[in-house]
């Protein structure tokens, strides 16, 4: 355990943060990338996908790119895209290898986004939605107020994945010559300092712990139909035995 | 003196032409392919049966003793959640730079995948099955091995091709201790702009994930010839 003491020790050593492509640098950039990528992503691919869940079209398509999303290496597209065309050059804020990074890690997120709206749009009772048709709801009125609110909960849990993964990717980057916190933890092993790569690594994991947790957090206050029963839980507290 | 041969210019993969696409690479780099590839292979093979000799028993635990199945759903999804640069760092003061580093790091992922599987298999067994194999006099151990696990083998092996698949991709990662099999290829491919052969490593890396799936398809058809005699 000396060797995570000594790492914490070199963690709370402020020079470490602030250094020219420290902690502190790479950690913006990183952050930058994750959202920046994911933003892009879920524009890109919610609007698809949920058009798709709608029209209840191209099934096959939305549930098989995720295992296309599987197979390939992130750090296999990482090296194609920064050798090939896409080049290492600096990216603004985004560091080096900025733009092939960017591209990377937002073909990793469209796949967690694209299957897990297609499901969530298709697995709606389809009572539901008849009813909804019947009532003389059009297409959009059934999307906007019937679809989308029952879809919701895993169009959020597809976004938390593709979180996880992005921020898993980013970190990937550094083997490349790209931006972010790998960088810490590649330069700790080319130097053999235990205490940047373990030091490196947990802040890499605790932040990685933490969106999963906010975004966990974030999807169970949003969800509509728990917050419903919820309300009505409180509507009528005689109706269900409350927990202490 | 040697004889001329046809073929007099330099190989496709030299620095100055550096193809993506270059026959000579693989005449002349084929036992290193090999090699790399060989490496993958077992160390994903390793990983996901640690994971799956692992994951059994915790299924069985989470099964029944409701606590525990929120104390492993838990903890496996911190697991999961911790990027795999970031684990394999966190492993070496304990494994060092061995191979063991990769496996224990991967095998921790899978077993995240394959214990959910497992559960969900489980629970798709009907209670009148149950009940029925009770009836005939079937104790829990005969039950589990002669009625539920076999019940429960498309979905536990959808898992096992899921974390197989997951693992071989991962494993290029493993590159940072030395031991990432193809991925070992990758990283000295970007240190010294090798296209020839980083488009062979990622190439070799999705049929091997491609082929693992396939083969596991099978096994689970060879081993649940009722499922394609109902669908028949």
């Amino acid at each position: 355990m000396d060797a995570f003491r000594a790492a914490l020790a070199w963690l709370f050593d402020g020079t470490n943060w602030s250094e020219n492509d420290g902690l502190a640098q790479q950690l913006v950039e990183q952050v930058l990338l994750t959202l920046t990528s994911l933003g892009i992503a879920a524009a890109v691919a919610l609007p698809l996908a949920l058009w798709l869940g709608h029209l209840g079209r191209g099934g096959i398509l939305a549930v098989n790119v995720s295992n296309i999303g599987r197979a390939v290496p992130t750090f296999a597209v990482l090296v194609l895209l920064s050798v090939g065309p896409l080049g290492s050059d600096r990216l603004g804020p985004y560091g080096r290898a900025g733009l092939a990074t960017l591209v990377s890690l937002m073909l990793f997120a469209l796949p967690p986004i694209i299957t897990n709206a297609y499901v969530g749009m298709r697995e709606i009772d389809r009572e539901i939605v008849e009813a909804a048709r019947g009532m003389g709801m059009t297409g959009w009125e059934l999307f906007r107020r019937v679809e989308l609110p029952l879809a919701l909960p895993l169009i959020l849990t597809g976004l938390r994945l593709a979180l996880v993964q992005v921020w898993a990717t980013a970190t990937i980057a550094a083997l490349v010559a790209g931006p972010g916190l790998g960088n810490t933890i590649a330069a700790g092993f080319d130097n053999n300092d235990s205490d940047r790569v373990i030091g490196g690594a947990i802040v890499v994991a605790l932040i990685a712990l933490a969106m999963e947790g906010a975004a966990a957090l974030v999807e169970r206050q949003v969800d509509p139909v728990r917050r419903a029963r919820r309300v009505s839980v409180r509507r009528t507290p005689a109706a269900e035995p409350l927990a202490a | 003196m040697t004889l001329p041969t046809a073929d007099t210019g330099p190989a496709c993969y030299v620095f100055t032409i550096n193809d993506w696409i270059c026959g000579d690479y693989y005449r002349d780099r084929w036992s290193e392919l090999r090699d790399a590839t060989v490496e993958h292979l077992w160390i994903t093979a390793v990983a996901v049966l640690l994971g799956l000799a692992v994951a059994v028993p915790l299924a069985l635990l989470a099964r029944r003793y409701p606590r525990f199945e929120g104390l492993v759903l838990g903890a496996t999804t911190m697991v999961y959640t911790v990027p795999s640069l970031a684990m394999f760092s966190l492993l070496v003061p304990f494994t060092l730079l061995t191979a063991r580093t990769v496996i224990i790091g991967l095998a921790l992922y899978s077993l995240t995948i394959l214990v959910r599987q497992m559960l969900a298999g489980l629970r798709s067994v009907p209670d009148e099955v149950r009940e029925a194999a009770a009836g005939l006099g079937y104790g829990s151990l005969r039950m589990l091995i002669r009625i539920e696990l076999p019940l429960a083998l498309p979905v536990i092996m959808a898992g096992l091709r899921v974390a197989t698949v997951s693992t071989v991709a991962l494993t290029t990662i493993g590159s940072i201790v030395g031991y990432g099999g193809l991925g070992n290829l990758l990283a000295s491919g970007v240190d010294t702009d090798f296209k020839a052969q980083i488009l062979a490593a990622s190439v070799l890396c999705v049929l091997l994930a491609v082929v693992l799936d396939l083969g596991l398809l099978g096994v689970q058809r060879a081993l649940t010839p009722w499922a394609r005699m109902r669908a028949a």
